[in-house]
């Protein structure tokens, strides 16, 4: 029933009139790459450098020590030494510093004494991600001083401790997890956002009129469509893959195979679901908008790329559910650090197959070969 | 049996009735036009025989298939231009013929000679590699007409395919189509110019959605009842308001320097000059005058139904 002349006339063109609007090309090309190298520096929540302010009252080799603790880990930075208590509430209030450390008078005459030694650390609550994140690395650090401290000229082995592995993302690198969702995220937006513009274009051009009258089929003219994007589209994730792998070294210790037809499902269903929308709506503009907002916001709010999908509320929870991009990010992460196959990734297998065939179905139903004024 | 068959044919749009129950037959070869002013429905009775806007009530049988109940089997037999250009103005005029001879499975083999033949007519040959955009209005109304054209559809629907050409374009889109007659081919062509649809063999008056006539242009001329008379004078504006206002004259239109006027069969050119002298008039002469289509399609639209 499906003539593949008349579906490979309808893709050559699409292609032809792509290839001669530079806006569509610096959309097809550039953006996914572009928007990966952007989000994945703009994105990250490793947090390093936290700028503090050190008032050392006790002045001894004991508190200098312990201030060198903070600074060797990395996670802080010295910028201030301030002389008065009154000073760290001006470097606080103003931003110059994330946290203050007060190492009080008589800290190593505690110590000696073998007294709890308090110092206090205070820290801007305003930014409560970085403010978590510094308390956690100050407590760890006072405990590992506490630790050495109490080891100090002794002979006795340490008291228990938990020797924790982190896997697949040893390091906790937040690109590592960032940059396999990007690419999923980045991909909706793409793919609904190229296809949204070609039915709406027709219609607004006049075109559509005439292809209306010729004997084209609906699925030839949505599958022929589809044919040139899904094109892009795959050559899109295969330049994003490559640039996280090596602008951001993210490892990729699965397979290739497997991502790609994950992949090439997933763009089906994104790509019909724009063309459903393009359908529809008949506008460029409107198409384009609503493409975005249908795609963009699902993939970054509810597929679990930046927030967690498990402490959501329940209504939350149950609307991801049906967000395409919560499975394509499952594989992309799997894929990508954890090396896994189908035998893990088949939900998010039958999960691409029900995308791809409900974008098509709907792309074919929205399109009618019909003129409604 | 005719080549297309129309039964009633209807269309509203939001309780606005835009086509009223049409009914009519263009027999096979036949050069067929549908006249009339704009809002009169010749798009609208257009798109539905092309099977791309659905009738509300009605139906046309073209070639023996109901585009009502089976528009897509219609397709393939038939072409249809659209009134605004819908070509792909980012493609060449090669790739756009080339892409509608795909649409219509024309065969590869026939491909060359076919070109030719369209390139022959339109004189479009040395322009092929140009973007349709870059074309002038008469270049890509032709090249619309061979896009039309390549798949040698049964029947032609155009509609308004000479609206804003330049006159020698128009003089070829007419060679090409009395060409196509020739051959065979059934027309259908909408316009709003008489002196097109003098060229028709058949012509359907359309206002406001309804069929006024449908005839020959010659017997439609004839029609009109009473006697026609030209008149001419010093200030034609006044003389046809006067006109307006003589008993006997059915009613006066400009034509340029020359007001027509429709009158009862009582009238003749000296008295009806008399009239108009008593009336205070200056005229030049008066002459009895053959009807044109316009001054029937205007006794039509005038004549209580």
């Amino acid at each position: 029933m499906l003539s593949p002349r008349r579906t490979l006339a309808m893709a050559r063109k699409e292609w032809i009139q792509l290839r001669r609007d530079p806006r569509s090309m610096v959309l097809a090309f550039g953006m996914p790459v572009l928007m990966l190298v952007f989000f994945g520096y703009a994105i990250s929540w490793d947090i390093t450098d936290i700028p503090i302010a050190v008032l050392d009252q006790d002045r001894t080799a004991r508190s200098r020590h312990l201030i060198d603790a903070f600074e060797a880990s990395g996670y802080f930075t010295v910028v201030s030494r301030p002389e008065r208590a009154s000073d760290i509430d001006d470097a606080l209030v103003h931003g110059r510093v994330t946290g203050a450390l007060t190492i009080p008078p008589g800290f190593t005459r505690d110590l000696a004494a073998g007294r709890p030694a308090a110092i206090q650390l205070l820290l801007d609550g305003s930014d409560a991600n970085t403010a978590t994140v510094a308390l956690n690395y100050s407590s760890a650090i006072a405990a590992g001083y506490s630790r050495d401290v109490l080891l100090q000229g002794r002979s006795i082995e340490a008291p228990a401790t938990a020797e924790t592995r982190v896997w697949y993302n040893p390091t906790l690198e937040s690109s590592n997890m960032i940059v396999p969702g990007l690419i999923a995220v980045v991909m909706s937006i793409i793919a609904a956002m190229l296809t949204a513009l070609t039915i709406a274009r027709e219609w607004e051009r006049g075109t559509m009129e005439q292809l209306a009258a010729t004997p084209v089929h609906r699925l030839e003219v949505v599958f022929g469509k589809l044919l040139p994007y899904l094109g892009i589209g795959m050559f899109d994730v295969a330049t994003t893959v490559l640039a996280g792998v090596l602008i951001f070294g993210v490892p990729l210790r699965g397979s290739i195979l497997l991502l790609a037809a994950m992949t090439l499902l997933f763009l089906l269903g994104a790509l019909g679901l724009g063309m459903a929308i393009s359908a529809v709506l008949k506008s460029q503009v409107l198409a384009t908008q609503v493409a975005m907002v249908a795609t963009y916001l699902p993939a970054l709010l509810l597929s679990g790329f930046l927030f967690d999908i498990a402490s959501m509320p329940a209504a939350l929870r149950a609307v991801s559910y049906i967000v395409p991009a919560k499975y394509y990010i499952a594989v992309t992460r799997g894929v990508f650090l954890k090396g896994v196959g189908i035998d893990v990734l088949w939900i998010q297998g039958i999960s691409m197959v029900a995308f791809a065939t409900v974008g098509i179905a709907l792309a074919t139903a929205a399109f009618r070969k019909r003129i409604e004024a | 049996m005719s080549a297309v068959s129309v039964q009633g044919l209807s269309r509203s749009f939001a309780g606005t009735v835009a086509v009223d129950s049409l009914t009519f037959d263009v027999e096979r070869g036949q050069l067929f036009g549908i006249v009339g002013p704009d809002g009169a429905g010749k798009t609208t009775t257009l798109r539905m025989l092309a099977g791309v806007l659905p009738p509300t009530a009605g139906d046309a049988v073209l070639l023996g298939v109901s585009v009502a109940r089976e528009p897509e089997r219609v397709k393939p037999h038939i072409a249809y231009m659209s009134q605004r250009f819908g070509l792909y103005q980012d493609l060449t005029v090669r790739e756009n013929i080339l892409f509608y001879a795909d649409l219509y499975d024309v065969p590869r083999g026939e491909l060359p000679a076919r070109m030719e033949r369209l390139y022959r007519f339109s004189r479009l040959g040395d322009f092929e590699d140009r973007l349709a955009g870059r074309l002038s209005g008469g270049m890509k109304q032709k090249l619309s007409l061979s896009c039309a054209l390549i798949h040698q559809p049964a029947v032609l629907l155009l509609d308004e395919p000479t609206f804003g050409v330049d006159p020698i374009s128009r003089r070829d889109l007419w060679l090409i189509l009395h060409q196509m007659v020739a051959d065979g081919m059934t027309v259908i062509v909408t316009t709003s110019y008489m002196d097109e649809a003098e060229r028709c063999d058949v012509v359907a008056m359309l206002h406001e959605g309804r069929l006024l006539g449908l005839d020959s242009p010659r017997v439609i001329q004839d029609h009109i009842e009473g006697s026609l008379f030209a008149v001419r004078g010093p200030d034609p504006r006044a003389l046809r308001d006067l006109l307006r206002h003589t008993s006997g004259v059915r009613h006066a239109t400009l034509f340029g320097d020359v007001v027509h006027a429709v009158t009862g069969t009582d009238i003749t050119a000296v008295s009806l000059e008399r009239m108009l002298i008593d009336g205070g008039a200056s005229v030049d002469d008066v002459t009895s005058a053959r009807p044109s289509l316009e001054d029937a399609f205007i006794e039509f639209v005038h004549a209580p139904s």
